[in-house]
């Protein structure tokens, strides 16, 4: 295979040898794992709950995956590209387990849903202003999905207990990093420790969200699952004295007619992410490479 | 496949391993011996990821797990063990991935610990924890010893590397920089 540039060779068709992009018929994550859905268990709810937990993961990781290249330290960069990955990986297996009840591909739900179709939660839409956002909301979020991942490991729904049981490993390195970094700089410099108290009050609002019971879990017992926010607040409680902090006293941003994340009504960040994630896929719906 | 998913971390048995050979050669020894992507110098079965192969005249399926959600290798792997099975004369091949139970670096085998390390990466250490829920850690992980010299010296530089599988550490004593496997 002889070529110009290296370039040229990615234009080349490679039969069964795809690389990875979108378009290219990426594997499915699921491929030879049985996704029957239980007896008993509402399964167009269950496709509406693993949308859920995959769209917040599927959000996050795109929200961290913009911080590359912009971090203060090569070893950042290494960490939060491979939290990030961790994130894509657990939301192509959730939207994939979503797509086997609906008839939808991983690709289809990813590029091709609207905003008011999303529904992960508002805590993961808005942009990380500096590293304290980005350690203080990574540490809010990895330990409640944690949490909630923990509890989902005994889901009725093999599957979703699967990916959660695989999830759980990722998540204990990811909040590891994010308290060890929140501790760090709260119990570092005076300027430091007043950044990543004013990083904690501004995500604060977006917290109680991350508890409130959704219709959809409603319909699934023992089958969706909640992160108890006693262990959460136990944990967060432990770092945030560990780094001299306050827990910020900031009352919850509303929903819209009580309407939220979940709901599909989200922050003005959210057209920017899901601008920025599928604009390439709609503009070229078929393009392979 | 109904059971896929309840299934234990072990091979199905020897039956698989031992069942119609191809010139002699199981299908499992075939799969075993397909190198990893990222870490070459082992290969899959080393690293605990082809979890059985099973095999019907020329009909072979091998199970594969994830190390990580992430892992960006799955496709690769999967391809090469289609092709290196088919040149070993299975014609029809299918490659299965099993989620459950999640894998750990506690499957990687003696041999897989010990290439691990002649390659200059620190095998892990135990990942196994007992129930209940999974404790914080704030201070800095246990020490690694070095791969190089053998000094337990050593401290975490990074919890992350270069594939989701690694950290990264550095000896004290011999001064070299080095990666090791995240117990998980």
């Amino acid at each position: 295979m002889n070529h110009d540039t290296p370039y040229d060779g990615l234009a080349d068709e490679h039969g069964d040898d795809h690389r990875w992009a979108f378009g290219t018929g990426f594997t499915d994550p699921l491929e030879g794992v049985d996704t029957s859905v239980p007896d008993g268990v509402d399964a167009p709810a269950l496709a509406a709950y693993c949308l859920m937990l995959g769209d917040d993961a599927l959000i996050y990781s795109h929200r961290l995956q913009q911080w590359m290249t912009r971090l203060p330290e090569l070893e950042e960069e290494t960490a939060i590209a491979n939290v990030a990955l961790d994130l894509l990986g657990q939301a192509r297996m959730l939207l994939a387990r979503a797509g086997t009840i609906d008839g939808r591909t991983e690709d289809e739900l990813a590029y091709f849903r609207d905003e008011p179709q999303f529904r992960n939660v508002r805590l993961v839409e808005p942009i990380d202003r500096d590293f304290a956002e980005l350690v203080g909301r990574l540490l809010i979020f990895s330990t409640w999905r944690l949490a909630l991942f923990e509890q989902l490991g005994n889901s009725r729904d093999p599957v979703l207990a699967a990916i959660a049981g695989k999830g759980v490993k990722e998540l204990t390195y990811h909040r590891d990093y994010a308290a060890q970094w929140v501790v760090r700089l709260g119990d570092g410099t005076a300027l430091s420790k007043q950044r990543m108290q004013a990083a904690l009050h501004a995500i604060w609002p977006l917290v109680d969200e991350l508890f409130r019971t959704h219709p959809v879990e409603t319909a699934l017992p023992s089958v969706a699952a909640a992160a108890d926010r006693r262990d959460v607040d136990a944990v967060l409680d432990t770092v945030l004295a560990t780094a001299g902090l306050d827990r910020p006293d900031a009352a919850a941003l509303a929903g819209v007619g009580g309407r939220t994340g979940r709901d599909g009504v989200h922050t003005e960040a959210m057209g920017y992410v899901l601008a920025e994630l599928q604009s390439i896929a709609r503009a070229h719906p078929d393009a392979t490479w | 496949m109904v059971n896929e998913l309840a299934s234990g971390p072990e091979v199905s048995g020897s039956a698989a391993r031992t069942g119609a050979a191809r010139q002699g050669v199981s299908a499992w020894t075939v799969a075993a011996e397909t190198p990893d992507p990222e870490l070459p110098t082992l290969t899959l079965a080393d690293l605990g990821i082809l979890r059985d192969v099973s095999e019907a005249g020329d009909t072979v399926v091998a199970t594969i797990t994830p190390t990580y959600s992430g892992c960006p290798a799955m496709r690769e792997m999967s391809q090469d063990l289609r092709h290196r099975l088919q040149r070993a004369g299975f014609r029809d091949v299918q490659v299965r991935t099993r989620l459950a139970p999640a894998w750990s670096s506690d499957w990687i085998t003696a041999e897989g610990r010990a290439k691990l390390s002649a390659a200059g990466i620190a095998p892990p250490t135990g990942a196994a924890r007992s129930a209940g829920p999974i404790p914080l850690t704030l201070g800095r992980p246990a020490a690694v010893t070095c791969p190089r010299c053998g000094s337990v010296r050593t401290t975490q530089t990074a919890a992350f590397s270069a594939t989701a599988c690694k950290a990264l550490h550095r000896c004290a004593d011999c001064r070299e920089p080095f990666e090791a496997v995240k117990p998980i």
